[in-house]
């Protein structure tokens, strides 16, 4: 190992995937692994939290074998640095990650690094897109968070604005489950709103006009007094009509954020960024504006380990190791300051 | 003995379910557990945000459906230190309750609202304040019906002083069941 550039290995389990990877200096993608629990809580409509922790007790020592053994990772120790997600997400979920990371750096002697899930997401667009221009916008979406982040250079965001009630993702996953459209909501809403119109019901923009926090609560209301109202209406309608709504209102204050900060483009990260719609949204209101879109592979957007430990190769070089008493925290911030943009 | 009482009051907008809410924050104190009950669309982030709002917490209460469980700190509520709203919507076991602390977090002081808790109401203890939501009616889209009912020792007797808040959604007509 001693004549090859130090690894790093990136563990994460803070919600519903198990998953490991190898990154090479350079955020240099060796290997990427993930298992998904999503066919397990499919059933349940949702994450379970006590089945989700089970599950990555259960996946976690394959996976990692396998990321190791995928990145030709077989030197004593095999990485030179072991970054793991320490918060947000579940509890349980994030100690199994946590706990294994600080058991594999103590036996191979290696240092330790907790990640911001966040801040891991922000950087799962600069694997895809290494040379990127700062200032950017970053619209990060998924099913635990909703936030416009303008990214000043790596390491240095300020939170322009984040949802009030919901985040999208949680959204599609309430929406899906009333339509009976299953588990994870995002794709299964996705793929019925393909043949829907989606003018057909006109849903609320909430604030769509206004600043840069989001609401989506009221938009799932509307959802379900437009279904108890009209109880024959078309699923791929509603379906497609609700995706509709959400994309309007993400585009239009992500493209306000681009402008008003002088943004060189706008990032779509987190798992709702996988959506088609808003995919295509996003690339045609960049084009229009004259801006980059930085539209990670689908991927990237999703939970990932190579995100974890792009992140924590930055964060050893910037702020050093993590100390081994590091806990997990559910509610772990960006420690963003609010941002001063005119509205 | 203590049994349960309940009044009931209707409030026309998601406005009104909000000071609705905000009346109610004013009789609970340090201790108390509060059961949000209503399905989707009901008014319950209305509710929670309302009621968190009138403990003194700064910045938007988010839903807690991600996280299971939300803590804010409450720098104005009298005894009340903490504001802690937990959503059992995605919990499949009830001992999976149990992993989330509630009744620790009330003993140091918290008051805890619980979103789907009627769900965990067998473990959650003798002692709580259950609201219900039931959306819609004859009067429109937007009216919502609010049941308020006490039971075990802890707010036995307390249906004046919670009847006195909700002055403003009243006349009530509480009913008395023995258990």
């Amino acid at each position: 190992m001693s004549d090859q550039a130090p690894l790093v290995l990136g563990i994460e389990t803070s919600c519903d995937e198990t998953a490991a990877a190898v990154v090479a200096p350079g955020r240099d993608v060796l290997s990427s692994v993930v298992a998904s629990q999503a066919d397990v809580h499919a059933r349940f409509g949702g994450v379970v939290p006590e089945l989700a922790g089970r599950a990555h007790l259960e996946l976690l020592v394959p996976v990692i074998a396998e990321a190791l053994e995928r990145a030709g990772a077989d030197g004593h120790p095999p990485v030179a640095a072991v970054a793991v997600t320490s918060g947000p997400g579940l509890m349980g979920s994030l100690l199994v990650g946590l706990s294994h990371a600080k058991a594999l750096s103590m036996a191979w002697a290696v240092p330790f690094v907790g990640v911001n899930h966040l801040e891991g997401h922000l950087f799962a667009s600069l694997l895809d897109h290494p040379d990127l221009e700062w200032p950017l916008v970053v619209l990060l979406v998924s099913g635990g968070h909703t936030m416009l982040v303008l990214v000043e250079g790596l390491g240095r965001y300020r939170l322009l604005g984040q949802t009030l009630d919901d985040a999208a993702g949680e959204a599609f996953d309430k929406v899906a489950r009333f339509l009976g459209l299953g588990y994870p909501g995002g794709p299964a809403v996705d793929r019925v709103a393909a043949g829907g119109d989606p003018t057909a019901f006109a849903f609320p923009r909430a604030m769509a006009a206004q600043g840069y926090d989001f609401s989506f609560s009221g938009l799932k209301t509307a959802v379900v007094r437009a279904v108890e109202r009209e109880p024959l209406a078309s699923t791929p309608d509603v379906a497609a009509s609700f995706q509709e709504a959400v994309v309007d209102v993400l585009v239009a204050k992500a493209r306000r954020a681009v402008a008003a900060t002088g943004s060189r483009g706008l990032c779509l990260a987190g798992g709702v960024a996988a959506n088609s719609l808003l995919r295509a949204r996003v690339e045609a209101a960049c084009a229009e504006d004259g801006v980059a879109a930085l539209v990670p592979s689908r991927a990237m957007c999703t939970d990932n380990a190579a995100m974890i430990a792009a992140a924590g190769q930055w964060r050893l070089a910037h702020g050093g190791p993590s100390p081994l008493d590091l806990g997990a925290d559910p509610n772990l911030g960006l420690a963003l300051s609010q941002a001063t943009v005119k509205q | 003995m203590s049994g349960r009482w309940a009044l009931s009051a209707r409030t026309d907008d998601a406005a009104a379910t909000r000071a609705f809410a905000a009346a109610l924050a004013q009789v609970v104190r340090a201790g108390d557990l509060v059961l949000l009950v209503g399905g989707l669309g009901a008014g319950k982030t209305v509710f929670a945000q309302g009621f968190g709002a009138a403990l003194g917490v700064e910045g938007p209460v988010t839903s807690p459906t991600f996280t299971l469980v939300r803590q804010y700190r409450c720098p104005a509520a009298g005894d009340v230190e903490l504001f802690v709203h937990a959503d059992l919507y995605r919990l499949d076991h009830l001992r999976e309750v149990g992993d989330l602390a509630l009744p620790e977090l009330l003993a140091e002081g918290a008051v805890a609202l619980v979103e789907w808790g009627d769900a965990g109401a067998p473990v959650l203890g003798a002692s709580a304040l259950e609201v219900v939501i039931a959306p819609g009616g004859p009067e429109g889209p937007d009216t919502r019906t609010i049941t308020v009912s006490g039971r075990g020792p802890r707010w036995a007797g307390r249906l004046g002083q919670v009847a006195a808040a909700l002055e403003g959604f009243g006349p009530f007509e509480p009913e008395y069941t023995a258990t």
